[in-house]
């Protein structure tokens, strides 16, 4: 005779729920039953409707009967294949662990271990403490983070883009690779996206280093015994970390205006007047220097904690052997420092490629440049994206880029895990 | 010699601070300074000092939105920081403590969510919310910003709560407590410093923010500060300089002495944000 575990778990297979309903727990089957006659009934047509519109992206157009918008919304069918595909996936999810618990539960029976007493109502719910505690986050993850990420990189082989391709009035189509391709063959995109790129790495290792370099300077300087009244050159220097970041930089967007007050000042000086944010070469330096204003504090603090944690032992040992401030700085500051902030700086600097909100909000990527697509000279990839996505449409093409840009971040992140486990196993520091 | 050198230095290291003090604080008072002119123009007169007024404050709430848009973003700051800290707290509880099936991959899985520059999922977000018809609604945009931080915020708390022996809440469990009494009366008190970091950022991020409103919000009593005060200075000629200078002034007055008041916690979750990797 089969084993009672094997034909539940069958029977489960064949049927969600009898497997259940065989092992005498008639409500769990029943509800495991009743997932699956909701499914068959509603579900079929659903899905098939759903993998229909996901293949095809619909195959009419909008089209008016009366002032009746009839025909296909790609887009929307685009959207509405990929949830079936997450409902289903959660589908198969409830199947197998119905098959599973099915099977578990006669197991036990079988070797008389599982006796089932009635929990009390209160023990039964904090069992089920993670899951009920997990739920909420998991969904709102899955709905708000997961699904529209997955739909952006689904665009991003789709030609959806105005002007042929923006639904309802027409239909969008999948197209392979064919946007990255465009990016790197085709002179239009080609000529704006390599600059682009090199000026958006540039923009991230030339930002983090100076932030970097800076706030450990200042964290130096502001800890020293040199000077007096630390407290009060500390609260003031980080006042731009406290100040809302987009406040600042709209203030210094008025100051650096053709018509603002240091160009008023420097022609009161009888010097000539510079336009700060209309030539491409200084609105870069006048970006990272700005940049270097808003982030110079954080990093300050973050520093001074490090510093505050190497301990001064080390210090006056050197100082017994006759070792200036310089060689102090040199053999025992500076290497500690990094070795502790490495993880840290190359997180910095992946995330800088991703910081645009200086540049959306300083220059709006101008001054405007003719040889490029839809991209001013100060833009960076992000804010490039970005408008592509919000003035001009082009959302096929601003997806493929934010995948361009994610594939690199994702690197330096694994690379840097994975050597800070092994910065880790050395332990220099206490 | 060594005094000479030492005096030197002295005088370097004053130099220096003083010169980044200067830097900083300029634009901060040059913008105070202007929103108390009583003139129109980008560059604050002499007179400011002598005579301040306070005609800019006026204005801006008698003639424009104000009230209102401060009112709109302090309810969707206060609603966004409840929830993604009852949201956050939880999974990075149930990540920190209990071992089940598929928790590294749910963990893995969350650290990559985060790794994807927010403005890559916008479209999808717009036609999410323009489908259940959350578009333009304080609701939708809320829930965006809740929903989005989940990720990034758990690995936070997270990594706050490992730091936390675990034979505190063992000990509990001996005594007999609930999973939930444990998360209560043992975790929370506990992780007050980063709890009060995590409200305190997410407080924070829709009064900065300009993205995101930008996209779901329409209609211009929906608006937020950040949006209000970005149109007041992106327009092509800048009249509404000095009513910028007065909003911004009591946007980043209080925000910054929130701020300043909670500053050791803001040590705690810099500090916690580096441990996590």
């Amino acid at each position: 005779m089969m084993k009672k575990s094997k034909k539940a778990a069958l029977l489960s297979a064949l049927f969600m729920g009898l497997g259940q309903i065989s092992n005498k727990r008639i409500v769990k089957g029943i509800l495991f039953a009743a997932i699956e006659v909701y499914v068959l009934i509603i579900g079929i047509p659903y899905f098939m409707f759903s993998f229909w519109g996901l293949t095809t992206l619909g195959e009419t157009p909008q089209y008016f009967v009366n002032g009746m918008a009839y025909g296909d919304h790609s887009i929307r069918l685009l959207m509405n294949g990929i949830l079936a595909i997450i409902i289903l996936i959660v589908f198969i999810g409830i199947y197998v662990a119905n098959i599973i618990d099915a099977y578990k539960t006669a197991r036990a029976m079988e070797e008389g271990k599982y006796s089932y007493k009635k929990k009390k109502f209160l023990d039964k719910i904090d069992g089920a403490f993670p899951k009920i505690v997990l739920a909420p986050a998991v969904i709102a993850c899955l709905f708000l983070v997961a699904f529209p990420l997955i739909c952006s990189f689904a665009i991003a082989f789709t030609n959806y883009s105005s002007p042929y391709h923006i639904p309802p009035k027409t239909l969008i189509n999948w197209v392979g690779f064919d946007n990255f391709k465009d990016l790197f063959t085709m002179d239009m995109w080609r000529g704006t996206f390599i600059p682009v790129v090199i000026w958006t790495v540039i923009w991230g290792v030339v930002c983090t280093g100076l932030t970097y370099s800076c706030g450990l300077f200042l964290a130096i300087i502001t800890n020293s015994k040199l000077i007096k009244f630390k407290k009060l050159w500390r609260s003031i220097l980080v006042l731009p970390m406290a100040m809302p970041g987009f406040i600042s930089l709209l203030i210094f967007r008025l100051a650096f205006n053709g018509m603002g007050p240091i160009n008023k000042l420097l022609t009161n000086m009888g010097f000539e007047k510079v336009s700060w944010l209309t030539d491409p070469t200084i609105a870069k330096v006048v970006l990272i220097a700005v940049n270097l204003w808003l982030s110079c504090a954080g990093t300050m603090v973050f520093m001074s904690g490090i510093l505050a944690s190497i301990s001064p032992d080390l210090y006056e040992a050197a100082s017994v052997d006759g070792a200036t401030e310089t060689q102090k700085f040199r053999k025992i500051t500076l290497p500690l420092v990094l070795y502790s902030t490495a993880p840290i700086l190359v997180m910095n600097l992946a995330g800088s490629f991703s910081n645009f909100g200086v540049i959306y909000l300083l220059t709006d990527g101008g001054p405007a440049n003719p040889n490029y697509q839809y991209a001013g000279s100060t833009d960076i990839l992000l804010s490039w994206v970005y408008k592509m996505t919000m003035n001009v449409n082009q959302y096929s093409m601003a997806a493929s880029i934010s995948i361009l840009i994610f594939i690199f971040i994702a690197i330096v992140a694994i690379f840097n895990l994975k050597r800070t486990r092994s910065f880790k196993e050395e332990d220099m520091i206490g | 010699m060594k005094t000479k050198n030492h005096f030197f230095r002295k005088i370097l290291a004053y130099f220096i601070i003083l010169t980044s003090c200067l830097l900083v604080m300029i634009p901060i008072i040059w913008i105070v300074l202007a929103s108390f002119s009583s003139g129109n123009s980008l560059y604050s007169e002499g007179g400011t000092l002598t005579k301040p007024s306070l005609i800019h404050y006026k204005e801006l709430l008698s003639t424009t939105n104000f009230g209102l848009w401060y009112f709109n973003t302090f309810k969707i700051a206060t609603i966004n920081m409840i929830l993604s800290v009852f949201l956050s707290m939880g999974s990075a509880y149930v990540f920190s403590r209990f071992r089940f099936k598929g928790r590294k991959l749910a963990l893995s899985t969350t650290m990559i969510m985060q790794l994807f520059p927010s403005i890559m999922g916008m479209i999808a977000i717009y036609l999410l919310l323009q489908m259940i018809g959350l578009l333009d609604t304080h609701m939708g945009l809320i829930l965006v910003y809740a929903g989005g931080q989940i990720p990034f915020n758990t690995w936070l708390v997270k990594g706050y709560l490992d730091s936390i022996p675990r034979s505190l809440d063992e000990a509990a469990k001996m005594d007999g407590a609930r999973n939930i009494t444990i998360f209560s009366k043992v975790i929370i008190p506990i992780a007050k410093p980063i709890i009060t970091y995590l409200a305190l950022t997410n407080f924070i991020a829709p009064w900065m923010d300009f993205m995101l409103p930008q996209l779901v919000l329409r209609s211009p009593h929906k608006k937020t500060l950040a949006i209000a005060l970005y149109s007041m200075v992106a327009g092509q000629q800048n009249t509404e300089f000095t009513s910028f200078a007065a909003g911004a002034v009591m946007v980043a007055l209080p925000i910054t002495l929130l701020f300043v008041y909670l500053q050791k916690y803001i040590v705690v979750g810099l500090s916690s944000g580096a441990s996590k990797s």
